[in-house]
């Protein structure tokens, strides 16, 4: 049974009518760590919100739980965890003042549930005491997602869990979410990191309020039509302005320390892009081919 | 019950963990009234008065020299005509001024009663009641002494005219005004910026999407504040009667419990504004501004409201302070008891009622 | 690189008994881009404040384009171009006024201001929305615009703290396009970044851990001296063994 559904919500705001979600439709299966990849701006903290039911959509439907978002926002309250985007935590109380508030207002207490946040509370446990305001980024992070889990809840809402979080606390941050994930919790989490997609079973690649794409990460990455190159040379900045003259190549962007070049299935060939940059007198040139990642198709998906 | 009590506690954790909240909830009651004590408890010393004598005989040398013998006064001159003496009151220079009239002392011999009249400046209220009630003192004094052996008493009737300020405004009816108002600004301002604060951090957000109900949430956020200004009241009542010296002369228990009311009638009326802004500054602004200035402008604790003109006795109307002023004159001053003042606590309570229902059916169970 | 623009020798800033930034010591050149990367707390936003002349070192010495950090903190100031991903920009003001008011803070003149403004919207394409206030125009556009105007004045160096936070994948190249452009001109770029990705972007990168600077070099080498294909695992294998949470 699908956790989640939503069919064509819509979310309009304010006076000048600004359309933050238009008609937007997937459904989450039970058990699924479902992402919502996408710049700021794209909709997804509404998105979110409509189906924590702190607003009402202004078009279209939902469910949670099989529970309506608008008519059944009393029991779903009961059954959901949310990590709003930015840090909702009281700073004045310590870490665990924080935790014991937020598993009674959810009528529970630490204990009864500590299994579930065990792994996860033991990184925190040594600064129990601590205010919670003073505490680093990913610990802050950690904490909110252990008030979230409190109650054990069949959902978990996480929007933008890790922006602004190092690299480290991020990687840490995903394996606490897939060992959630075996406990049979249905996870919907959003990001604007696009290599956080591959660690998602489904994603649904979001811009300006719509999806442009929802699949499994291989999926979408598989489905891109054209055929994709890492290029290297000794002056970067030359290669890529030159890449970018030329218009018969699809694409060409910086991709870490390669330059990937886009090629489409029936154009220009390889081996003429490489002699033209050698016509321009490119040195220590690199040609490979590329693997494909879920950024590409979001930037495919873009330029569309 | 269970999630209350955690949300009262937090509370609590919020108010003691910020000292500016906590100077706020003590620190202002207290330096309010410490003010008022300081500023109007001076001793009065060598107060300049004028003297106009018509009878000029025996008795009114006697009581003249008793005067000067004190060390309350200092007579500046003895002056003939009345209008010399509204010329020394306009020019500030003398506090109060005696009239005997004539005959003085022929009326107390053969009449066995004479009058003096005694003009004093009231626009400085406290030394005005300081310096009438040590001149009639003397003048007691002096009728005391001439009845030891007599049957028939001689009586001095002193006649006491208050310039300026007719009404004879001080400490004793500065006091319920004073707790009027800064009950007012503990109640209204704390629980207004509580609620808004975490709609403003955000932590609304997370208790929206929990399964706890919006009258819990309004009440938790109350119940500490009532609590704290609770002692506010009784550190309030101490400290008037200890420092100021001022009376309670009614029950104790009918002004705590109509305090109470009061208390509750503000924080209602805090938790409307929380509930109707949506950021720290406005409910600040609102709370502030929005009820300093009617409180202290119509609550009758500056000035009097039969004064006022009548649309703004109408809103007065409108202003909790002024029944609350209404009420606690009534109850500590006068010694009136619950028959003298439940109109007033019927309107209070009405208030109350009002702001909840308001709160209760503004309160947002989603955000925006 | 003969020319330094960035010299650092063994600055330290300490808190009470808390040291935020260890003795780091590092050089920058002239157009170069040099990636400043560290796990949150590790100290790099206590280190870009003194470099930025907003805060006096503990110990140690540093200066930026000649001019020394402690005494010289007004010439530092007008060389120096600087954007957050927090602040930049009034958002209620428009694009127009935001350009007047950062460019005339930089002591330009009138006809360079309108000289200036006029080519900074042409190369944004913003010239129709001009008089449009800044809070009603995109994440990214605001970002490009914000880099603009930071370096309005051609400072000798720009710092960049986590530009590219929250922005699409295409806007997020058009970025870097506009920061090659600049150190490309000579412009001495220092950035912050928590995208991996990006850091293979700039030509030297340093990673901090818990104060100190644990690697200094290009993205390459650094993958070379480390044996991982990546420079995500580079900043893994150092920052995992943070001891530092604040």
């Amino acid at each position: 049974m699908d956790v989640v559904s939503a069919h064509n919500l819509t979310k309009i705001y304010g006076k000048d009518k600004v359309t933050a979600v238009n008609g937007v439709s997937f459904t989450v299966s039970k058990g699924e760590i479902f992402g919502l990849i996408g710049p700021d701006g794209a909709g997804k903290t509404s998105i979110f919100r409509m189906l924590t039911t702190l607003l009402l959509p202004e078009n279209g439907t939902a469910t949670v739980g099989g529970l309506d978002i608008q008519r059944d926002y009393k029991q779903i309250r009961k059954q959901i965890g949310y990590m709003p985007g930015r840090f909702s935590l009281y700073t004045d109380l310590t870490v665990e003042e924080n935790l014991n508030f937020f598993a009674t207002v959810f009528g529970t207490t630490v204990k009864e549930n500590y299994d579930l946040i065990k792994d996860i509370y033991i990184q925190i446990e040594p600064f129990k005491k601590r205010k919670a305001g003073k505490l680093s980024g990913g610990m802050k992070q950690k904490l909110a997602l252990c008030c979230a889990l409190i109650h054990k809840p069949d959902v978990l809402f996480l929007d933008e869990p890790t922006t602004g979080v190092d690299p480290v606390s991020r990687k840490e941050f995903w394996e606490m979410l897939k060992r959630l994930k075996t406990q049979g919790i249905t996870i919907l989490v959003s990001t604007p990191y696009m290599d956080e997609a591959v660690l998602c079973d489904r994603i649904a690649l979001m811009q300006k309020g719509t999806i442009l794409s929802i699949n499994t990460p291989q999926a979408i990455i598989n489905k891109l039509p054209d055929r994709l190159f890492a290029v290297k040379a000794g002056n970067m900045y030359d290669l890529l302005r030159t890449l970018q003259r030329n218009t018969n190549i699809s694409g060409s962007y910086s991709f870490g320390e390669y330059v990937h070049v886009v090629l489409s299935p029936s154009g220009i060939s390889p081996e003429d892009v490489q002699s033209y940059l050698q016509q321009q007198g490119l040195t220590e040139i690199e040609w490979k081919k590329a693997t494909v990642t879920v950024e590409d198709c979001f930037i495919k998906l873009l330029r569309e | 019950m269970k999630q209350f009590l955690a949300f009262v506690r937090k509370e609590f954790y919020h108010v003691f963990r910020d000292r500016r909240t906590l100077f706020i909830l003590f620190g202002m009651p207290v330096a309010q009234i410490l003010m008022f004590g300081f500023a109007l408890t001076n001793e009065v010393k060598d107060s300049k008065i004028v003297i106009m004598d018509q009878s000029q005989d025996r008795a009114t040398q006697q009581i003249i020299s008793k005067i000067e013998a004190s060390h309350y006064f200092k007579i500046q001159q003895n002056i003939v005509s009345p209008k010399q003496i509204e010329e020394e009151f306009k020019k500030g220079k003398i506090k109060m001024a005696l009239i005997f009239p004539s005959n003085f002392y022929n009326d107390l011999m053969h009449l066995h009663t004479a009058e003096v009249q005694v003009i004093a400046d009231a626009s400085d209220p406290n030394v005005a009641t300081t310096v009438t009630n040590y001149i009639s003192a003397i003048i007691l004094e002096y009728q005391h002494n001439l009845n030891l052996n007599l049957n028939l008493p001689y009586r001095i009737s002193t006649e006491i005219r208050m310039l300026y300020n007719p009404q004879q405004k001080s400490v004793h009816s500065m006091v319920p005004g004073v707790m009027a108002l800064v009950l007012m600004l503990v109640c209204v301002m704390m629980t207004a910026i509580s609620i808004v604060k975490e709609k403003e951090t955000g932590t609304m957000e997370v208790l929206l999407v929990s399964p706890l109900r919006p009258m819990l949430i309004i009440l938790a956020k109350a119940i500490p504040y009532l609590l704290l200004s609770f002692i506010n009241i009784l550190t309030i009542l101490v400290l008037s009667v200890a420092l100021l010296g001022l009376p309670i002369n009614g029950s104790i228990l009918l002004l705590i419990a109509v305090s109470t009311l009061y208390i509750i009638a503000c924080l209602s009326l805090g938790i409307l504004i929380s509930i109707k802004t949506s950021t720290q500054q406005d409910a600040m602004t609102i709370s502030l501004m929005g009820m300093l200035l009617p409180t202290v402008m119509l609550s009758g604790f500056m000035f009097p409201i039969e004064n006022m003109p009548v649309v703004l006795q109408v809103i007065s109307n409108i202003v909790p302070a002024k029944w609350f002023n209404i009420i606690i004159k009534a109850v500590m001053i006068k010694g009136l008891g619950f028959g003298a003042i439940w109109k007033e606590v019927l309107i209070l309570t009405g208030m109350t009622i009002f702001f909840l229902v308001v709160s209760l059916k503004s309160f947002k169970i989603r955000l925006a | 690189m003969a020319e330094y623009v960035i010299k650092a020798e063994k600055l330290t800033k300490k808190f009470g008994d808390f040291t935020a930034t260890n003795a780091i010591s590092f050089e920058v050149g002239k157009g170069e881009i040099f990636g400043f990367l560290g796990a949150n707390g590790a100290g790099k936003t206590t280190a870009m404040r003194m470099l930025c002349g907003l805060s006096k070192p503990t110990s140690g010495k540093a200066t930026i384009a000649g001019f020394d950090i402690y005494k010289q903190t007004e010439q530092i100031k007008k060389n120096i171009g600087y954007m957050s991903q927090k602040f930049s920009l009034y958002e209620d003001l428009t694009i127009l006024e935001n350009i007047h008011f950062f460019g005339g803070i930089y002591g330009l003149n009138n006809q360079q201001l309108k000289s200036k403004s006029k080519q900074l919207l042409h190369d944004l394409d913003l010239e129709k929305e001009a008089k449009k206030l800044v809070s009603g125009i995109p994440l990214g556009w605001k970002q490009k615009l914000a880099f603009s105007v930071a370096v309005l004045h051609n400072p000798a160096v720009v710092f960049l703290d986590e530009p590219t936070g929250g922005v699409d994948p295409v806007t997020r190249r058009q970025f870097w396009d506009m920061i090659y452009e600049v150190a490309h001109h000579g412009m001495t770029v220092f950035v912050t970044t928590h995208y991996m990705d990006e850091a293979e972007y700039c030509n030297r990168i340093s990673i901090m851990v818990d104060g100190k600077i644990e690697a200094l070099n290009t993205p390459s080498n650094l993958k070379h001296q480390f044996n991982v294909p990546s420079m995500d695992q580079v900043f893994y294998q150092l920052a995992r063994g943070a001891k530092r949470i604040e």
